[in-house]
């Protein structure tokens, strides 16, 4: 089993007629995703990746069409939020947003519309989530991947896509490897994730990948401890060495007033029953370390 | 001469220094609810200009850049019946009252001589190269407001002390109680009875009209221009002489600070123009204007990566290896060959770079592009530099072809990376 996305996924992909839409479409098709239909206002009638998926004008109609239950949205950063209210609108139950560049006021109704629709979104300004062997929503490259039994939540893309492949490399597959986006709103936290975790009878331990600024990470290892203490648990923390008061690109990546310090998030961590890497290639074995058998 | 209100002590600089007027030296700084994050920055000025274009309570100001235009500015507030101006630095940079940046004057002649003492000042590595005047405030009472971003609960924060004169962080810090919360509603916004709900419970129900307006106008302030932060610092009952030269107390934005959403920029053309170029390092420009997003740091090695997270980390592997990374450089998203070389030109115009690590993780990001910027910038560029190129994920393949054809050094992990450029260095600098 995985989360969020997996055997059950049908997936629209809202923007599949654009650049980057429609190479990512092909990469997820590639790897086995049901991509059940695409939607690009307009286009409605026309047929994407050399024929093999209808397009549709609206998301409701693909939904009507198709029986799509998971979206992925490439939509361009001024239309995003307005995509993400469409697909709640349209009864998706699970949203990515992979767009960057979203102006976060935008994003608090956006947020809310999804609440309210009983929906979830993942991002925006994420790289989307990868069940391995089963389906891949979103940006991931489906080549770091290896099935397995750890799941993995981070706020970052690249630095996830890193952790993996080192996992991977040494033969600890994973569950569902999840990137919850860098920006100020996102729908989805590093909690919200660790208690789907919870919930997986196949998920068996868990990788948290997370970077300086803001107390998300604390708050997920104040919870994990309570209610995770039975897995092995191994953390990535970025940015030992950033220096205060400089903002490195993420919204949250900052420290200010000693807040937010990779100091606190990794004694947060340990005081939780993580192992902490100093590199992501140590993860595998502080996996191995902290008792997991994959 | 207007009549003076009750309470009224002639303004002296040397009076004023031990009575607390709101201009002196005072801690500022927002609570950030959910970690702090620095967007684009404008000037106090500036600010004020977008308060007042959303109908909030300003008292005049000039801005001046030389002592004489400080003198004539003194001149004309002092016309209109203000006892002494105050005059402050414009820098992007908190602590400008403790550095000496914020004077009083109750001459012309004064106003010269200390708007000539600031000017040119340098406070925290700023030069000073202009001043607010304003006139100076018979305060009865500070308070503190401002609307934040909250991004734990994803919506608007209204939020407001009654405690003034101190620093607002301080006040969170040892009096969580003190400071008082609203969310707007996400859809609909700050209520008119959310606003007057704050209003009285900030102690403001006697100014309840004028606080209300206030708290709205923040909210719409920062939905206007996209800001994550508007703050009022102090917000002040001020004594006043109307036109009938009556004593009235009156509800006014005496300092202001906004940041700005960068993402929101682009559709807010008349914000660009807010960015202070005096305050503007032309690495940041020049990597600000090709999409990336850079920060100098003091080492030898240069660093040039996708993704923030990936180049915070490429960062603590360097240092893990012994070297001091030159900077933060992530390249983006889906970068092109172009932005790649932009990329390059800045980390090479860092005289101390000695050598550059390139980790691209590929994902929307190809590898070919960025390695054909590589082979571009390499023909261009007129210091040789050693490097290394670490190319994984999306086209990492025809990477690695098109990198070997033009013999770059490549490596296939990020540790084995990180040692190589630290080594590099060593090389170059022995």
């Amino acid at each position: 089993m995985s989360i969020l996305v997996g055997p059950g996924t049908r997936l629209v992909v809202q923007g599949i007629t654009g650049r980057e839409g429609e190479f990512h479409s092909r990469a997820m098709q590639a790897y086995g995703t049901p991509i059940v239909a695409g939607v690009t206002p307009g286009k409605g009638g026309q047929t994407a990746l050399d024929g093999t998926v209808p397009v549709y004008d609206t998301v409701a109609e693909a939904v009507r069409q198709s029986g799509a239950n998971t979206s992925c949205i490439f939509v361009p950063a001024a239309g995003a939020p307005d995509a993400v209210m469409e697909a709640a609108a349209a009864g998706i139950a699970t949203i990515f947003c992979i767009t960057e560049g979203i102006p976060a006021l935008d994003m608090i109704p956006a947020v809310e519309a999804v609440v309210r629709a009983g929906a979830r979104l993942i991002g925006p300004n994420c790289p989307g989530a990868t069940s391995p062997g089963s389906a891949k929503v979103g940006i991931i490259p489906g080549s770091v991947h290896r099935e397995g039994r750890v799941g993995v939540v981070s706020r970052s893309g690249t630095l996830t896509y890193e952790a993996v492949q080192a996992m991977t490399d040494a033969g600890v597959g994973q569950s569902t490897c999840i990137g919850i986006g860098g920006d100020p709103i996102i729908g989805t936290t590093h909690l919200d994730v660790l208690k789907l975790f919870a919930e997986d009878p196949e998920t068996e331990a868990i990788v948290m990948i997370g970077e300086i600024g803001g107390a998300a990470e604390e708050e997920a290892a104040a919870w994990a401890a309570e209610h995770l203490g039975h897995l092995p648990k191994a953390a990535f923390i970025a940015g030992r060495t950033a220096p205060e008061g400089k903002r490195m690109g993420h919204a949250g990546a900052i420290i200010s007033g000693g807040a937010g310090t990779a100091a606190s998030k990794v004694t947060a961590l340990e005081a939780a029953g993580f192992l902490v890497a100093g590199s992501p290639t140590e993860l595998p074995a502080l996996l191995r370390a902290a008792g997991y058998r994959g | 001469m207007a009549r003076r209100p009750p309470g009224f002590v002639p303004f002296s600089a040397a009076a004023t220094a031990t009575l607390g007027y709101h201009h002196l030296p005072r801690p500022s700084a927002a609570i950030r609810p959910d970690g702090a994050h620095d967007r684009v920055k404008i000037q106090e000025a500036d600010a004020k200009t977008l308060l007042v274009a959303q109908g909030l309570p300003v008292p005049a100001w000039a801005v001046a850049h030389t002592p004489a235009q400080a003198r004539a500015a003194t001149e004309r507030i002092l016309a209109t019946g203000a006892e002494a101006v105050v005059i402050k630095a414009q820098v992007l940079v908190g602590g400008r009252g403790k550095a000496g940046g914020v004077k009083l004057a109750s001459s012309t002649d004064e106003a010269e001589r200390v708007a000539g003492a600031i000017i040119g000042m340098d406070i925290k590595g700023i030069t000073v190269r202009k001043v607010l005047v304003a006139p100076a405030a018979d305060i009865a009472r500070e308070f503190y407001m401002s609307a934040v971003l909250d991004r734990a609960a994803r919506r608007i924060l209204l939020m407001g002390s009654a405690e003034g004169g101190v620093e607002i962080e301080q006040v969170a810090a040892d009096h969580p109680e003190a400071i008082i919360r609203r969310h707007a509603d996400p859809m609909l916004g700050l209520l008119d009875y959310q606003a007057r709900e704050f209003a009285f419970e900030m102690g403001l129900g006697g100014h309840l009209k004028a606080a209300v307006a206030i708290a709205k106008g923040l909210v719409r302030t920062m939905l206007a221009y996209d800001a994550d932060l508007v703050e009022i610092n102090p917000l002040a009952i001020v004594r006043e002489v109307d036109a009938a030269g009556t004593a009235v107390e009156r509800l006014v934005c005496l300092d202001a600070k906004v940041t700005l959403d960068d993402s929101a920029l682009a559709r807010h053309p008349e914000l660009e123009a807010l960015r202070d170029p005096d305050e503007e390092d032309p690495a940041d420009r020049e990597a600000r204007e090709a999409g990336l997003t850079f920060i100098k740091l003091d080492g030898t090695i240069g660093c040039m990566v996708n993704g923030a997270g990936l180049a915070m980390t490429t960062m603590d592997l360097v240092k893990r290896a012994g070297g001091e990374p030159a900077n933060f450089l992530d390249i983006g998203g889906g970068a092109r060959s172009d932005r790649v070389a932009a990329a390059m030109r800045i980390i090479l115009a860092d005289p101390k770079v000695a050598a550059i690590l390139v980790n691209i993780f590929g994902g929307i990001t190809r590898g070919d592009e960025v390695a054909r910027g590589l082979v571009e910038a390499r023909a261009q560029q007129t210091r040789d530099v050693p490097m290394v190129v670490r190319i994984v994920g999306t086209n990492a393949a025809e990477a690695a072809a098109l990198l070997e054809q033009a013999h770059f050094a490549t490596a296939a992990t990020l540790d084995e990376a990180a040692a190589k450029a630290v080594a590099a260095a060593r090389g170059a600098a022995a």
